[in-house]
């Protein structure tokens, strides 16, 4: 089988570049890790969605490269019925499954292939559930067993979702990995031949690129799709150069062995901007790093208290010395490349005798405290525990004393979690760019009972605020109540919001058209080599 | 000889039973929660966190998951990885070649190099060469690996543009299928021009960075060995009798030192299961090294004791392998005791 894929690959690509009458134009992507397998929906990592859904797959819709806008994909259109809870997906006609050694479709994508991707994660007595593992992590974490009621067939080009209340954000949601559309009708024969799990292993999928060959941690194969809907890929043969390391990588790059690489080191971040090969592109980060208080004990109680820790925190030295200028100081607690993104809201000052001030007018005198230190690196917050000395440093100024609090990754979550600690840090990547992805799971009451409202703050005005954006699918109506809902965030200063990272991408130069995925992504279809 | 033959293999059982416990335990005393790793700052709620638990059986008390792991390792199954949801020995079957391959040419590297170092230097005991070996000798013994390997690639890689950086093969230029595993074998059969000496090429960094310090230990303790050798009397004899050097030399004192210098041999192979971890990180070189550290970072508990023990197993049988050769070699040893 194995010599099957090769011969016929490389059959493929021998003749693809005969028929060009020129070399394959190759793209090596220098990728940091190994994916956990080939189908999104059977896990998380951004690894995974990098050399799955973001190559392979597509999806009902799927968000403008390079943002967070949300276009028509596999569904050319949709309808949102007057109760928001059925939505209407007029799907793509024409698309193609891809063919690979071991399944050639005999059939476009339809409707099938639609319900049979969410059947298959939604209802545990589905043939397919339990097959891989049966986790649907994704799935789960966004609340979608609970959200839908039913995906139904209207015909071969209509799909129906079923909610059983409405949902803003759920057009939203149906951009992420998880919601990748397999092939029904490959599931079908690999599941008669009994080799179900071959589905997950040999993706077959309707996107740009198609799966050639996986070495376990040392490279990934992919070739571009001949039938794309869209158009075949510029690039002929897609690489990833699994490389752990990230000084490899950039050497890698500098050695011309890859094109693109992701996560450098912020101390090759100069010396990049410098090389003359080398494109250093960058774009703020989807995420937002904060210190929340914890509003359940004393004296968080006291919003005076939050707001005077808030004055006291000296942001921009954080964002000199933490992030090295990579950052940016958030004042909201989403990031302003997200909609709805209130600019007019004025963050508190750098002011420790106001500050100072507003403690003896709260009667907090001598406060003794914790600060929650990650003990791992984040996208949001390149050096926590540095950070909370900085912090630790401030609040000793307006005679606040701190100690510095760490545990494992996995015992911080979780102690964290259940509001062990009186302040944390942490932070937050976004999925799907929606407002909602970042307000109601950070801080909206549901989340503050033991999940990921850290700040385990309830407050009913901002939640109804929240919710009611949640129910109206009118994209004006809902920035205005989000709008309200961050002025209200600010006032009540649950967190301190510290800053929103940017993201560093060294390209080289001979690379065309390349751009930064606000979720972190690499999506390499609409990328060209010049040669 | 079968006698001591059966006792080492005797005394294997233990050994093995204790060796289960060890990785078993090991990753258990890490704290850490496998199921919070895997949902991160997303965050999981408390009845599908106890589902999860339940699905890997983490939610059995700790002697029963014992027991059902030493079962499974009676019947040959690891169990399956959390992360990737794939069987445990078929990962370690896939990886370990390519640590195979990295040290057995760290291993050549070290011996052809390290060995005739040592015998010159004890040889010229005392001259500029002694020293100057010795001197860089220890300096590789002292050498951070990783710092080495990013030295090197900086210079031969990026500057001089003479070795490949990282990686086993040329990406662009060739493809073909591992069926072994091992890159010089694959590329020799994948008849592609020129795909052998690549494989080659990406070797020559990584060899040097893993085979540094086994090459140091052997050089020194080569010198050592020949030195107390050539000061024992059959060699005077020898020299008396006006042998020359290169007889003396090679046929009577090296073969003595050889007896320690293989043990030391033997000993590396430990060293560099554990340099091979920084190494393939450093050289993206997919090995069983890189996969233990991800997934104890992951708390992957299946992949780790699974890893740990398949690992362990290899250096009791390279072990017993030596002391079998020893009790060849040396008589003395099998009947002691």
């Amino acid at each position: 089988m194995k010599r099957a894929i090769l011969a016929a690959s490389i059959g493929i690509l021998a003749s693809l570049a005969l028929a060009n009458g020129s070399e394959a134009k190759t793209l090596v992507y220098c990728s940091e890790g190994s994916p956990e397998g080939f189908n999104p929906s059977l896990y998380t990592a951004g690894t995974t969605f990098d050399a799955s859904s973001r190559q392979i797959y597509n999806r009902l819709v799927e968000f403008e490269r390079g943002t967070t806008k949300i276009i028509p994909a596999l569904a050319e259109s949709w309808d949102v019925s007057d109760d928001g809870t059925t939505y209407t997906f007029h799907l793509r006609k024409g698309v193609k499954f891809q063919t690979t050694s071991a399944f050639t479709p005999t059939r476009d994508f339809n409707a099938d292939d639609v319900v049979f991707s969410f059947e298959r994660q939604r209802d545990p007595n589905h043939p397919y559930h339990q097959v891989s593992g049966g986790q649907y992590e994704y799935f789960q974490s966004m609340d979608m067993p609970n959200l839908i009621k039913e995906v139904k067939k209207v015909d071969d080009h209509t799909v129906q979702f079923i909610l059983n209340q409405p949902e803003a954000p759920f057009i939203a949601n149906l951009g992420m990995d998880f919601a990748s559309i397999m092939s029904a009708e490959y599931a079908d024969q690999m599941s008669k031949a009994g080799t179900p799990d071959q589905v997950d292993l040999n993706p077959v999928g309707t996107g740009p690129f198609q799966l050639v060959a996986y070495q376990k941690d040392a490279v990934i194969r992919y070739k571009a799709n001949p039938d794309y809907w869209a158009g075949k890929a510029a690039i002929d043969d897609l690489i990833f150069a699994i490389t752990p390391d990230a000084s490899v990588r950039w050497q890698k790059l500098q050695a011309g062995e890859c094109h693109v690489m992701p996560y450098p080191n912020p101390a090759d971040l100069d010396a990049m901007s410098k090389n003359a090969d080398i494109n250093l592109l960058q774009q703020e980060g989807l995420n937002v790093g904060y210190l929340a208080f914890n509003t359940e004990k004393a004296p968080y109680t006291d919003k005076r208290v939050r707001q005077a820790l808030n004055m006291a925190v000296n942001k921009q030295a954080i964002i000199d010395v933490v992030f090295q200028g990579a950052g940016k100081a958030a004042k909201n607690p989403i990031p302003p490349t997200i909609w709805s993104y209130n600019d007019a809201v004025q963050d508190y000052p750098y002011d420790p005798a106001k500050a100072k001030a507003l403690l003896a007018e709260a009667g907090v005198t001598s406060l003794k405290t914790n600060i929650w230190a990650m003990p791992v690196q984040r996208p949001y917050n390149p050096n926590a525990r540095r950070m909370a000395e900085l912090v630790q440093a401030d609040w000793a100024k307006v005679g606040v004393e701190a100690e510095i609090v760490s545990f494992e990754w996995g015992e911080y979550l979780k102690r964290s979690k259940l509001g062990e600690h009186e302040t944390v840090l942490l932070g937050w990547t976004g999925d799907n760019g929606d407002p909602d992805n970042f307000l109601y799971v950070l801080l909206g009451c549901e989340a503050a009972k033991d999940s990921a409202n850290r700040a385990r703050w309830c407050h009913k005005p901002f939640d109804d605020l929240l919710v009611a954006a949640k129910r109206t699918a009118d994209v004006a109506e809902r920035t205005r109540l989000y709008e309200e809902a961050q002025v209200i965030f600010k006032d009540e200063a649950p967190w301190i919001t510290v800053a929103h990272s940017v993201v560093f991408k060294p390209v080289r130069k001979e690379v065309k058209n390349f751009k930064i995925d606000p979720f972190g992504g690499h999506v390499f279809y609409g990328v060209d080599i010049a040669e | 000889m079968f006698q001591f033959f059966l006792k080492r293999l005797a005394m294997l059982v233990p050994t093995f039973i204790g060796v289960t416990m060890i990785a078993f335990g090991l990753i258990r005393l890490i704290p850490g929660d496998p199921i919070e790793l895997l949902s991160g700052e997303r965050g999981i709620d408390p009845a599908r966190h106890a589902e999860l638990m339940k699905q890997f059986g983490f939610d059995r008390p700790l002697y029963q998951q014992y027991i059902d792991f030493f079962v499974g390792v009676l019947q040959g199954d690891l169990g399956n990885s959390i992360v990737t949801k794939k069987p445990v020995v078929a990962e370690f079957l896939t990886l370990f070649p390519a640590t195979l391959e990295l040290s057995l040419c760290a291993i050549i590297f070290a011996v052809v190099i390290g060995l005739p170092i040592g015998v010159i230097a004890a040889v010229r005991r005392g001259t500029a060469f002694d020293h100057t070996t010795m001197g860089f000798a220890l300096t590789g013994y002292s050498m951070p690996i990783f710092w080495w390997g990013i030295l090197l690639i900086m210079l031969f890689s990026t500057q001089l543009g003479v070795t490949p950086v990282s990686g086993r093969s040329d990406l662009i230029r060739f493809y073909y299928e591992n069926p072994t595993g091992i890159m010089l074998i694959d590329a020799a059969l994948s008849g592609q021009k020129g795909a052998f000496a690549d494989a080659l090429h990406h070797l020559v960094l990584p060899t040097v960075v893993l085979g540094t310090i086994p090459l140091a230990v052997i050089a020194r303790q080569t010198r050592s060995a020949m030195l107390n050798v050539l000061g024992e009397d059959y060699v005077r004899t020898a020299r008396a009798k006006g042998l020359s050097p290169y007889r003396i030399i090679g046929l009577h004192a090296l073969r003595n030192a050889l007896i320690t210098v293989v043990t030391v041999i033997g000993l590396q192979v430990g060293v560099l299961l554990a340099g091979a971890i920084l190494t393939e990180t450093i050289f993206a070189w997919p090995g069983i090294g890189k996969w233990m550290v991800d997934s104890i970072s992951r708390r992957d508990y299946p992949s780790v004791q699974g890893g740990l023990l398949m690992i362990a197993s290899l250096v009791m049988v390279v072990n017993l392998i030596v002391d079998l050769l020893y009790g060849l070699i040396n008589p003395r040893i099998r009947h002691a005791r």
